[in-house]
């Protein structure tokens, strides 16, 4: 017992807070990308509808080394994009923190946008029309008609999206590296160490990514059940 | 005074083309489903947007094409009584009815009280809409657009959501609420029980068109086109030839008319209701269809009888239906059944 209270003392626990930071960063990102997003794409209609829903969905159904391959190329510094970001403004996104977030961005993205899409369509239309003949402002009918009628299922989302920016691997390693104290999230810190054969030390980041994780399920349980109470159980 | 429309848009399946005038307070609009008269409403609210044209509301401009005026459905003070009633389900009654009011607190709330009290929503002020019954949801939703004193209020078919033995006490407690309120009421309708109840005023629609304009007791006892009479619940009906100015020959049915009045020149149908046939046995009469009887439908209070027109050239549609109400039933029982059908003249539609 007291071996491991010495062991979590020494344990460097940057790690934890990088993957936090990266996660809570990349959720604050997708909320409002994926809301508006949804919006767009849900004014669309045939072939586009179908064609900008297949490429933000990409990201979902991709390997995300893949989608860590686009970054490489699209950030690198010998790159116009790269080369605009650092010599326009000393921004560098690869082996950088920013290249965590947007990994972990890029790659949770998709959660948000589907689901605050289909929480918006199921939001009747007539209610709105509703808002508006009774002389209700747009705004007005934004938070107070169809953010609570569409409240659980992005908040559902938003829930799903913190979880999936928490655990990105594949991406992050690409883009970002495994830099110790800089760029290195829990799950890169694990896969590290079980290369160094230390079990010890990858099973206490194995527990605590699985407390957080169940931590956020059962959060998106306790806020979806609450719609879905009124629904039979078949 | 009154409602100005002069409306076009091209919608998928035909072109909706609606031009009235009207001083009426109470109009009915008439139609088949998917006739554009949801989207009349919508296009008035400003839900929706004409192509062309130009709606004027007791002398205001909602909408006009040429001068490019387009009015917000916030501005437009157009109340919109919706199919579902469109309450909003995060909302308490009270809320819902403050939905569209704003500005001073003390005003709104005093507002809302005298709603809750007119509409006998008193008890449910702090009730969500997903544990109100129909009715209830009915009052919540007509207390919301009243509290906003709308200059005019649409009723997008406001009943036929409802359960049939709930629709009488509804439709009586809507023309109640509705019975004080000054401004115009437009109610469209696919029953033709409900619009005869309501307005005084009809417009009948098909197709996007306006085929009928009138009294609605008027249209009822004359419709003039033979869409107009479907829609008011005419049965039966034949295709005619006019053969003099007292005679007109009505081929499916296999019979020639005889008329003292002159039958209206441009005929081309003869229609007529299924209560309004009279039972012959023994002689034939003048006006009278020889039949045989292809099935009967006994309900509660009236037999159908569904009879084929004795001719050569048969033909399904001309199948000829007879309702028989309670009191005539007795007689049927002792005589059998009769040899003749016959048409009264005060009873004929004569239709383009």
């Amino acid at each position: 017992m007291d071996n491991l209270s010495v062991f979590l003392m020494e344990l460097d626990w940057s790690p934890l807070w990088i993957s936090l930071k990266t996660g809570v960063a990349a959720t604050i990102i997708c909320f409002f990308l994926g809301m508006i997003a949804a919006r767009k794409v849900m004014e669309m209609t045939g072939t586009a509808k179908a064609i900008v829903d297949g490429i933000l969905t990409l990201p979902m159904v991709l390997p995300p080394t893949v989608a860590g391959f686009f970054l490489l190329l699209l950030f690198s510094k010998r790159r116009p994009l790269g080369i605009f970001l650092w010599e326009g403004f000393g921004i560098k996104v690869i082996q950088n923190w920013l290249g965590c977030v947007i990994a972990a961005s890029v790659i949770a993205f998709p959660l948000m946008y589907r689901n605050a899409r289909s929480a918006f369509e199921l939001v009747d239309i007539n209610l709105i029309y509703a808002g508006r003949t009774l002389g209700m402002s747009e705004t007005q009918i934004f938070f107070k008609v169809i953010m609570p009628t569409a409240g659980p299922g992005i908040a559902g989302g938003t829930i799903l999206t913190f979880a999936r920016a928490l655990g990105e691997y594949g991406a992050t390693s690409m883009l970002a590296g495994n830099i110790p104290g800089k760029t290195a999230t829990i799950s890169q810190r694990i896969a590290m160490v079980i290369q160094d054969q230390d079990y010890l030390t990858a099973g206490v980041w194995v527990v605590i990514v699985m407390i957080i994780a169940f931590f956020v399920v059962f959060l998106f349980n306790l806020i979806i059940g609450k719609t879905n109470k009124n629904l039979y159980i078949w | 005074m009154g409602i100005d429309i002069e409306i076009k848009k091209r919608l998928s399946n035909f072109c909706l083309h609606m031009s009235f005038r009207e001083d009426s307070r109470r109009i009915g609009v008439l139609g088949a489903s998917g006739a554009g008269k949801s989207m009349m409403l919508k296009m008035i609210a400003g839900i929706e947007k004409p192509d062309s044209g130009k709606i004027t509301l007791d002398g205001k401009e909602l909408y006009d094409s040429d001068a490019h005026i387009n009015l917000k459905p916030q501005k437009r003070n157009v109340g919109y009584l919706f199919q579902n009633y469109a309450l909003f389900p995060n909302m308490t009654v009270s809320q819902n009815i403050a939905a569209g009011l704003n500005g001073d607190k003390e005003k709104v709330r005093s507002r809302v009280s005298e709603m809750i009290q007119k509409f006998q929503l008193i008890g449910l002020e702090n009730v969500l809409p997903g544990k109100l019954s129909g009715g209830q949801q009915q009052r919540t939703a007509l207390a919301r657009i009243m509290a906003y004193e709308p200059d005019m209020i649409l009723l997008d078919e406001p009943f036929s959501a409802l359960d049939v033995y709930l629709k009488d006490r509804m439709q009586e407690e809507l023309m109640e609420m509705l019975s004080d309120y000054k401004g115009t009421v437009i109610m469209v309708s696919h029953s033709r029980d409900e619009i005869y109840r309501f307005s005084d005023t009809l417009l009948i629609v098909d197709e996007g068109k306006i085929i009928n304009h009138g009294s609605t007791r008027e249209i009822f006892a004359r419709p003039e086109t033979k869409a107009a009479a479907v829609l008011t619940g005419c049965k039966n009906f034949s295709r005619a030839e006019i053969l003099d100015v007292h005679t007109i020959r009505a081929t499916d049915w296999g019979i020639t008319i005889k008329i003292k009045q002159e039958v209206p020149k441009n005929t081309c149908y003869i229609g007529y209701r299924a209560h309004h046939f009279v039972p012959i046995w023994g002689c034939r009469e003048d006006n009278c269809i020889r039949f045989e009887l292809l099935s009967k439908a006994e309900l509660q209070f009236e037999k159908n009888f569904y009879v084929k027109p004795e001719q050569e050239n048969f033909d399904r549609d001309a199948v000829i239906t007879w309702f028989v109400q309670r009191d005539k039933w007795d007689e049927l029982k002792d005589k059998g059944s009769p040899d003749y059908l016959k048409l009264m003249e005060e009873d004929m539609l004569f239709l383009r």
